[in-house]
């Protein structure tokens, strides 16, 4: 008897060390991402957005955008669900043809953003002395010129299409996480777990990138839904201003293709690319605070 | 470190901030960019012209010429004449400044009046429904683009019901007030989910600090936590996410501008964009630069004066 009950409390000793196994940070945060249903939906909602602009590039899906499927301006029905532009194209096949745009500009510039942010953040954080007074004096000075100004003018002088809007994005757009990392990259760069990395003797590199950076990239992550936001909205404005993209449909040129269209009743078309553009920064605003509130462990339970 | 030590220290270090704004816009537009002759002749232009254009422009000049042309007129304001109407830049800033100025102050005062006020409310009520709704409608504002309200407020309300001018300009005092009305609104409804998510952040900010519980420990009244401790530290950070907005209100509203054809700023950069005139865009560049650097040095020593602790870091 007394036995059998040694045996037992053994056994859920055993069990309770199991299922206390110590998560990861990533582990604990994906836990409490997971139980959040409306940040769950979001972050499918964004993969969809992801998939339907990976179908899209590939040419499986609204390759034909270009082609002509009924008279000039008709009304969404059955068959066109979004209705027809001026060319009498599918407007459902130009917002998907936008989204593809939308999306590989939000993902390309948030990528060039979160680079730069990272390496001159950690090694201005890192280093200290003269490399931070030089880094710092560089991001206040691109901070110093507004944002739109730096923005118009690189894709201005970079030529029209795509690639000058990745260009002009992701250079202006990497202040605020190279801050972000700076400030948190000194709080972390002497603490004990990286002296004793030091102590082992590794080297400035693998403190920097294999200790310091992986507790501090939370904030990479939280900042690329940011950027990514950022860089959907700002594709819309320079394509408005003509330094967008050329030859092709995208959210913003649709908008503003809307400018002449409004008056006259064709309201489809500025329907469909604000409410395809609505869904999407909705999703990422959404999974933005999400991950804020499971990743950054000082917000807790605020 | 001395209070004064630190804003002299603070106001120095402006120099080497305008001496790298005026080398970024010289490298943007005296170097990275391609031949601005061959842009504005286009494709037929012979040599000669081109020639005759650059020396006009004063490129041809020495590069290190140029770039301390671009640092002076960061001190003297001249920035020289358009490269597309051959007017004085300074002129046409100053006479653009005013449309602009006309419409982004007042949208500016209302929306940060209207934002505060229903931060103060929704952190009365934090986590209960009007705040829950409160945060949903800011996140839902955020998630249109601006051009879709422009275009959406211009199209309903200025022609479809005919309740404001759809687009033109007066000057003068009470000439131009119907011509802003419509942009205000705009403008109000386009900072409003920004704004009210900022102060909101900052009002729950303060309410968890120990001051309130100790406030709340003695026995006040949520009501006078609210208005007489919260609000007052909650201004701190208020304070400087408006001083830090004034630049944007000389930029003025781009595209706003743009569609009601105000002859403001930002009409100035849309059309200086068009017309590659790079002269207009450096000048309004580095006018708004200086504004940026101007506001963000002010905002930084209102902070060093009413907060302390800043001084100690």
């Amino acid at each position: 008897m007394k036995s059998t009950a040694v045996e037992a409390s053994n056994y859920s000793d055993t069990k309770g060390k199991k299922a206390q196994k110590p998560k990861s940070l990533w582990g604990h945060a994906w836990t409490q991402l997971s139980r959040d249903k409306v940040a769950m939906l979001s972050l499918t909602i964004f993969a969809l957005y992801t998939l339907v602009a990976f179908l899209s590039v590939t040419g499986l899906i609204a390759s034909d955008w270009k082609n002509e499927v009924g008279l000039s301006y008709g009304v969404p029905s059955r068959d066109h669900w979004f209705g027809l532009d001026i060319f009498g194209r599918s407007v459902f096949a130009k917002t998907i043809k936008g989204t593809e745009v939308a999306m590989s500009v939000g993902f390309v510039v948030a990528t060039i953003s979160a680079c730069i942010g990272i390496i001159f953040g950690s090694f201005a954080g890192f280093y200290g002395g003269k490399i931070d007074e030089l880094i710092v004096w560089f991001y206040t000075v691109v901070s110093s010129v507004p944002n739109i100004m730096l923005v118009m003018a690189i894709a201005l002088i970079s030529g029209k299409g795509i690639h000058s809007v990745y260009l002009a994005l992701g250079l202006t757009t990497w202040v605020n996480l190279c801050r972000l990392i700076r400030a948190e990259v000194i709080r972390h760069k002497d603490r004990e777990y990286v002296q004793a990395a030091a102590a082992i003797g590794g080297g400035d590199f693998r403190k920097l990138f294999k200790h310091v950076l992986p507790n501090v990239f939370h904030i990479v992550i939280i900042n690329f839904t940011l950027t990514f936001q950022i860089a959907i909205k700002s594709e819309v404005i320079l394509s408005y201003l003509g330094l967008g993209v050329q030859g092709r449909p995208s959210w913003g040129v649709m908008i503003n293709d809307a400018k002449l269209e409004l008056a006259r009743g064709y309201w489809w078309q500025l329907a469909a690319a604000t409410f395809a553009m609505f869904f999407v920064l909705l999703a990422l605003n959404i999974l933005g605070d999400a991950l804020r509130d499971s990743l950054d462990p000082k917000l807790k339970g605020k | 470190m001395n209070i004064y030590t630190y804003i002299l220290r603070r106001l120095l270090y402006i120099f080497p901030v305008i001496i790298g704004v005026s080398f970024l816009i010289f490298i943007l537009f005296n170097v990275v960019c391609p031949d601005p002759t061959l842009i504005m002749l286009g494709k037929h232009a012979t040599p000669e012209q081109m020639a005759m254009l650059r020396t006009e422009l004063g490129l041809d000049r020495p590069l290190w010429v140029q770039y301390f042309d671009i640092l002076k007129s960061a001190f003297t304001f001249d920035f020289g004449r358009s490269w597309n109407t051959k007017q004085e830049i300074f002129q046409m800033i100053k006479n653009g400044a005013i449309p602009s100025l006309t419409f982004t102050v007042p949208g500016f005062i209302f929306s940060t009046i209207t934002s505060l006020s229903i931060a103060v409310v929704v952190a009365f009520y934090r986590g209960k429904f009007l705040d829950k709704f409160f945060v949903v409608i800011c996140v839902s504002m955020m998630s249109i683009s601006s051009l879709a309200y422009i275009l959406f407020f211009q199209w309903f309300f200025a022609y479809k019901l005919g309740m404001f001018e759809i687009s033109g300009y007066e000057d003068g005092f009470p000439y131009f007030i119907p011509y802003v009305i419509l942009p205000i609104i705009i403008w109000i409804i386009l900072s409003l989910g920004y704004d009210l998510r900022f102060y909101r952040t900052v009002m729950l900010d303060e309410i968890y600090q120990d001051y309130v519980r100790t406030a709340r420990a003695k026995g006040l009244s949520e009501r006078v936590i609210l208005f007489k401790h919260v609000l007052k530290n909650a201004m701190i950070p208020v304070i400087t996410y408006v001083v830090i907005q004034i630049p944007y209100l000389i930029l003025g509203a781009l595209l706003i501008e743009n569609f009601f054809g105000i002859p403001g700023l930002g009409s100035l950069v849309v059309d200086a964009i068009n017309s590659n005139d790079f002269g207009v865009l450096k000048a309004m560049s580095i006018l708004t630069s200086l504004a940026f650097i101007f506001f963000n040095l002010l905002s930084d020593v209102l902070y060093t004066m009413v907060d302390p602790r800043v001084r100690l870091k």
